[in-house]
């Protein structure tokens, strides 16, 4: 059991996701980050499927009431045990009683932190992950406070032997040079006049204060859409299309440019110009407010090669922590 | 005996020297703070989150406008 004695500024209880529910509008959640998500739980010996806790902005403290083993991944947030610190991107024993605090984060947008046996609360509709717009998942569908009780599974290993481990460095991230994410234009970029669509893919945006889970609003140059007489069952203004489904990252521009993110609303009636690839929604998901992004176009072929590519860096990750 | 600090950020946003427009600032230059003191707030994410001092101290000067954009460990104000 862990208790909270400070939840942070947004921190929330996810796992891999909820899939197959996207019809009925109910959107994946899930790690926005899924490489600082499956590294945390890979360091203490958890699939990847188990839940780890979310961190934006600002760590969370907590108390052990056993002794157990975690790791802090993700953006750096000084994590400490009893005052001492410790490092990110590896496995850090605690006892019983011991308190891990974490501050700010000063590279990156999100932390993680995953503790041996997994954060055991229930599976809604088949995931531990916290939709927090709806109230479900996670400890109470909604974020944590000082005084919540988190429950953990039984390790999957032997605590002693999980200790040593660490991602290599060359293998963490630095969140502050990664400011290109890979898209691919559509559904619907014949809206756009043909000098928006280029300014969409050399322009920089700029992050705003209004970028959460459900979506990051951008500010940069005005986007143009061509006119036309909107057709039947569009709204009036030269954004709105008839209703589509959103792709999970894909980018619409209703004024400025929000690109989608995994608590999204899952259909609706914005032109959606571009979709961010899945392997590159954890880099944007690093950006800070006020951060640059640069989109870069790619086709479907490159976007299915830059997956499998994120993937197998991935397997060679947990590979490299298990040796 | 000059012992100056600064306080930062602590998270990227829009930096408010008052909770509401029509409020007085919450701390002026050339205010006595204690630690803990809110000496303004920062918008993300649509929340408000209070940026305290960290010790106690003379405000000397605010280094951000009101409603400034700050990022992460962005110098805030001068504490001396």
């Amino acid at each position: 059991m862990i208790e909270i004695r400070n939840g942070g500024v947004a921190s929330t209880i996810q796992d891999t996701g909820r899939s197959g529910h996207y019809h009925i509008g109910m959107p994946p959640s899930g790690a926005m980050d899924p490489y600082a998500h499956t590294v945390a739980n890979a360091l203490v010996g958890n699939k990847k499927e188990a839940a780890t806790v979310e961190m934006t902005y600002q760590g969370i403290t907590a108390v052990f009431n056993e002794d157990t083993v975690v790791a802090v991944t993700g953006a750096d947030v000084s994590p400490t045990v009893d005052g001492d610190p410790v490092g990110m991107w590896e496995a850090v024993a605690v006892e019983a009683g011991d308190e891990l605090d974490m501050g700010f984060a000063t590279s990156g947008a999100r932390a993680y932190l995953a503790v041996a046996g997994g954060i055991d609360v229930p599976e809604i509709m088949g995931s531990q992950s916290t939709y927090t717009l709806v109230g479900i998942g996670g400890h109470e569908g909604r974020t944590l406070e000082s005084g919540d009780e988190l429950p953990v599974g039984t390790p999957s290993d032997g605590l002693a032997d999980l200790k040593d481990r660490a991602l290599p460095h060359e293998m963490v991230p630095e969140y502050a040079d990664e400011e290109t994410v890979r898209i691919i234009l559509g559904l619907t970029d014949y809206r756009l006049t043909d000098e928006s669509r280029e300014a969409l893919c050399t322009e920089e945006w700029t992050v705003t204060p209004e970028a959460d889970r459900v979506g990051y609003r951008l500010d940069g140059p005005d986007i143009e859409f061509v006119e036309r007489e909107q057709p039947f069952g569009a709204g009036p203004d030269p954004s709105n299309v008839v209703d589509l489904g959103y792709p999970v990252g894909s980018i619409q521009v209703p004024q400025k440019p929000i690109v989608l993110m995994q608590d999204a609303v899952t259909g609706g009636g914005y032109a959606t110009v571009g979709t961010v690839i899945s392997p590159d929604r954890g880099v944007l998901a690093q950006r800070q407010t006020h951060d640059s992004v640069y989109f870069e176009s790619v086709d479907v072929e490159e976007a299915l090669d830059a997956r499998d590519t994120a993937a197998t860096y991935l397997e060679e990750a947990t590979d490299a922590i298990r040796d | 005996m000059s012992n100056e600090t600064t306080i930062n950020a602590p998270m990227p946003g829009i930096f408010y020297r008052q909770s509401d427009p029509d409020d007085p600032p919450f701390a002026e230059e050339g205010d006595t703070v204690e630690e803990g003191d809110v000496i303004g707030l920062v918008e993300v994410m649509k929340n408000y989150h209070e940026i305290q001092a960290d010790s106690a101290g003379t405000v000397t000067a605010f280094l951000v406008e009101n409603e400034g954009e700050i990022t992460a460990d962005q110098p805030i104000a001068e504490l001396e």
